[in-house]
């Protein structure tokens, strides 16, 4: 990304800056931009990592016994092992550092109109101590005895106990990992936070600020405020692993259900902090391409508050079959069909602000339609699983699995692609290839569907999760034709990922130049020059004069207006 | 890497960056003890018989310490008056001394673990024993941790640089000394 | 409240915060003396009291007069009570599992066998006394 960017230049105008070699420019900048590119860049290395997992295990399911070409023979431990780091990479190693801290990092400094991050070198601390925990993550693959297996969720005793885990030094990187990932993300977190509620520009006022900043800031408090328990959680778990205590070990006197609380109590609020961005990033793409006010602000916003703090009292939903009192799976059933009451409002104000528009089919707003439809599934099939009657009957199901996917792929990929798409000219100073982009939204959704729809199916027919090998049952065992089928998508919608690594790399150097502003969109990083320099805003920090979705102005002859330019 | 990267000190929320950030930062410390203290209580309340195990932790000891916490605390909010109003010096002095709480605080916790662990009473001897060790440990490093900072911070504050920096570690230090206050009756009182 | 702040902010001397430190000592020394009244009264609530009711009481005065919060800015207290509160929240929604010793499919032996023991355990050491 580096030699076409005339990014020296711009420092020399910010002057805090000399020449720099290409170590300290990149590795150990401090510009908020560049960490953001880190963040995006190892993001999509751990999702390639993710991906090959999820092809591995696929292809056992498909063909059990079969050498999977590129790994090889899938044993019982591996396949243990490729679910569940397929699983904690994707929301951990991939949505949380793309969808908050690459996002967060690139957009809040700029959206809200200054120059870096209040905190800069806990910036790039924050994401060495990321980088470490994603090394410490792929350390456990080659440790003795394996990499651990007992899905991400981490439960005892398949986690604390040596006889279940099957890997004592695999279960404790995992959870050392973990627990560093989340040090990472308090830090970027609490600078988040501080940047977007202390740095805006002047003028910017609390409902001036682009919504995405808001979800961003919204899911970095939702996550600071969960994760407490279960970092508590993962002490008492590394000392269970290690020294011998008993916190869940019911033999002892402990319990395992006190990790399955603080776990989800945690766990629940992540989906919430992940979804945030994306529905933040579906906000700017569609308000943009639609020419059109978004419909209701401050609607959106008040839902998104009421998620946050709803989402607080949710968790034990994914505990009904675990043996909770069945009182407080009364109470947990109506928090959680409340609980899409909000996200359903923020749906219908997206679908209000298409409505009447002059919409325009650019790939992100594809990406970000896609989100709108897929979503939709995942939201109503969650209904299913909220009613504790329905989830008895559907618990760790491949209905779960299809549904989480429907929530999880939404918002983990969409979502980054309507962002990626929308912001590359920001990010590189240059257009993606339109026709390209389009093939890969295509290549991409229609096999997605193609995997999990039918997966659907196969839970309510009664598919277990967690099986290595379905031709032992003979009453899953006629369903194999699904399973091949889902497979086969998934290797079509690997193959698309292509097309979009070339069309980002080849545009990176070789795109078609984009101005400052190539979308016509509003917000204040559109006023920056593209890409930024360190410091953003060669021409003098911005200041705010109206709300960021002011399109089609009726007093205006061009249908956008600038944040940043004078009435 | 010796220049101060860039980064503005605007304060559109109407309070300094550091300060917020260590509000912050505190509210999420309140729920990684919050976490563990909250597991510790559930089981205490369905335990009667833990007051069994818990009468062997020596109140005295746990009281004194106490002490010492609140003194620290004392001269850390002295610590940041003598901030605020210029002294560097004597701001140093006094985080010094409350440097000198932590670590006499360290000691008698040394002290105290190692008469129990020689006793028998390890962190596996049972789950209240467990928690004892955990929560307590927990505490424990975040009292060095703070110790470290405020070092790093007094010898700053000794040359005039960073002053307003002591009050930023003095809330963590007061919050650290919140934390203690529950621990104590937690632990130590009710038997 | 803010003329207030900086009233609260600046006016404060050191014997004022002396002064806050010597109520403290005297709590603690409450808290301590606290469980023998208890004990030789037979009224287990002046323990509990006196452990809880003062770490509360201690508590507020460190959190108002060395940490200042209750003149800072309106939403840092917001916070720090969300906080709070959602601890409370996860107490609501755990204690009801983790308390008991039986539940639907599953048991905790030790659990039932620990009170017991301490049940005996304890009419034997009341003996003693």
């Amino acid at each position: 990304m580096a030699e076409s960017i005339p990014a020296s230049h711009g420092d020399h105008e910010v002057g805090h800056h000399e020449e720099q070699g290409f170590v300290s420019k990149y590795l150990l900048s401090t510009d908020h931009k560049v960490i953001a590119m880190q963040y995006m860049f190892t993001g999509m290395a751990m999702a390639v990592i993710g991906g090959f997992f999820a092809y591995a295990f696929r292809m056992q399911l498909a063909f059990p016994g079969m050498d999977v070409p590129g790994w090889g023979l899938v044993t019982p431990n591996d396949y243990n092992a490729l679910v569940t780091n397929h699983g904690a990479i994707m929301i951990f190693w991939v949505a949380m550092p793309v969808l908050i801290a690459a996002f967060g990092n690139y957009l809040i400094p700029l959206m809200v109109g200054c120059d870096d991050m209040v905190f800069p070198r806990l910036n790039r601390l924050s994401y060495q101590i990321f980088l470490l925990s994603a090394i410490v993550l792929m350390a456990s693959f080659f440790v003795y005895g394996g990499a651990f297996g007992g899905a991400w969720t981490m439960y005892p005793p398949l986690s604390a106990k040596a006889e279940y885990s099957l890997t004592q030094l695999g279960s404790t990187i995992f959870v050392l990992a973990v627990a560093l990932e989340f040090v990472a993300f308090l830090m970027g977190g609490i600078n988040f936070i501080t940047t977007a509620m202390n740095s805006r520009a002047p003028g910017m006022k609390l409902y001036d600020v682009p919504m995405v900043v808001w979800m961003i800031v919204v899911a970095s408090i939702l996550f600071m405020a969960s994760v407490g328990p279960l970092i508590a959680g993962a002490i008492m778990l590394l000392f269970d692993q290690n020294l011998g205590t008993a916190f869940f070990d019911p033999d002892r006197a402990g319990d395992p259900i006190l990790w399955q609380h603080l776990f989800w109590f945690f766990g629940h609020p992540e989906v919430y902090v992940v979804l945030l961005p994306a529905t933040g990033i579906v906000a700017e793409v569609i308000t943009t391409f639609s020419r059109k006010k978004l419909l209701a602000y401050r609607t959106i916003l008040y839902t998104v508050f009421g998620t946050g703090v709803l989402s607080f009292t949710v968790w034990a939903h994914h505990q009904f079959v675990a043996g909770i009192d069945p009182r407080m799976a009364h109470v947990f059933t109506v928090t959680t069909l409340l609980i899409s009451v909000p996200i359903a409002e923020m749906m219908f104000v997206y679908i209000g602000t298409l409505y009447g528009g002059s919409i325009q089919y650019t790939t992100p707003m594809l990406w970000a339609l896609g989100f709108l439809v897929t979503f939709l599934i995942g939201g109503v099939t969650g209904i299913f699983l909220g009613a504790s009657g329905a989830d008895i009957y559907f618990h760790d199901t491949y209905f779960v699995l299809a549904h989480f996917h429907y929530t999880f792929f939404p918002i983990a990929i969409i979502g980054t692609f309507a962002g990626v798409t929308y912001w590359f000219p920001k990010m590189f100073g240059r257009m993606m290839n339109e026709t390209l982009g389009k093939i890969h939204f295509w290549g991409t959704f229609i096999p997605f569907n193609a995997i999990f729809l039918p997966l659907f199916y196969l839970g309510v027919a009664g598919q277990h999760r967690r099986i290595y090998d379905y031709s032992a049952f003979p009453e899953l065992a006629q369903y194999q034709d699904i399973r091949v089928f889902a497979t086969s998508a998934l290797l079509v919608m690997l193959a698309f990922q292509v097309v979009f690594l070339w069309n980002f790399f080849h545009s990176m150097f070789r795109g078609e130049k984009a101005g400052a502003n190539p979308w016509k969109a509003n917000s204040l990083e559109w006023a920056a020059p593209s890409p930024p320099p360190h410091g953003n805003f060669p021409d003098g920090l911005p200041e705010c004069h109206r709300g960021p979705y002011e399109f089609s102005h009726p007093d205006r002859e061009e249908d956008y207006w600038p944040q940043n330019q004078p009435a | 890497m010796s220049a101060r990267p860039i980064a503005n000190t605007r304060t559109a929320a109407g309070m300094p960056t550091g300060k917020l950030a260590v509000w912050w930062l505190i509210a999420s410390e309140i729920v990684i003890f919050g976490g563990v203290l909250g597991s510790y209580i559930m089981h205490r309340l369905a335990h009667d018989d833990w007051a069994v195990q818990a009468a062997y932790t020596n109140t005295w000891i746990g009281a004194f310490n106490t002490l010492v916490l609140l003194t620290s605390s004392l001269s850390a909010v002295l610590a940041h008056q003598a901030a605020e109003s210029g002294d560097g010096k004597k701001a140093a002095r006094l985080l010094y001394a409350t440097c000198a709480g932590a670590v006499t605080f360290m000691i008698v916790k040394a002290f105290e673990w190692t008469t129990e662990i020689t006793h028998g009473f390890t962190i596996t001897s049972s789950t209240f024993w467990s928690f004892y060790y955990t929560a307590a440990g927990i505490h424990a490093a975040h009292v060095l941790v703070g110790a470290i900072i405020m070092l790093i911070v007094a010898s700053a504050a000794k040359k005039g640089r960073d002053l307003h920096h002591v009050e930023l570690i003095g809330l963590y230090w007061h919050f650290v000394d919140v934390v203690w206050i529950f621990l104590f009756p937690l632990l130590y009182i009710a038997k | 409240m803010s003329e207030h702040a900086s009233t609260e902010h600046d006016g404060h001397s050191p014997s004022h915060y002396i002064r806050i430190w010597w109520i403290l000592v005297l709590l603690l020394i409450a808290s301590v003396v606290g469980p023998f009244i208890g004990e030789a009264t037979g009224i287990q609530a002046i323990t509990l009291f006196t452990a809880f009711g003062i770490a509360v009481i201690k508590a507020y005065l460190v959190v108002k007069n060395f940490m200042h919060l209750t003149v800072e800015r309106k939403y840092v207290m917001y916070f720090i009570v969300t906080s709070l509160v959602f601890m409370l929240l996860f107490f609501a929604g755990a204690a009801p599992d983790v308390m008991k010793a039986e539940g639907q499919g599953w048991v905790k032996p030790l659990w039932l066998e620990q009170a017991e023991e301490a049940a005996a355990g304890h009419g034997a050491e009341a003996g003693h006394h």
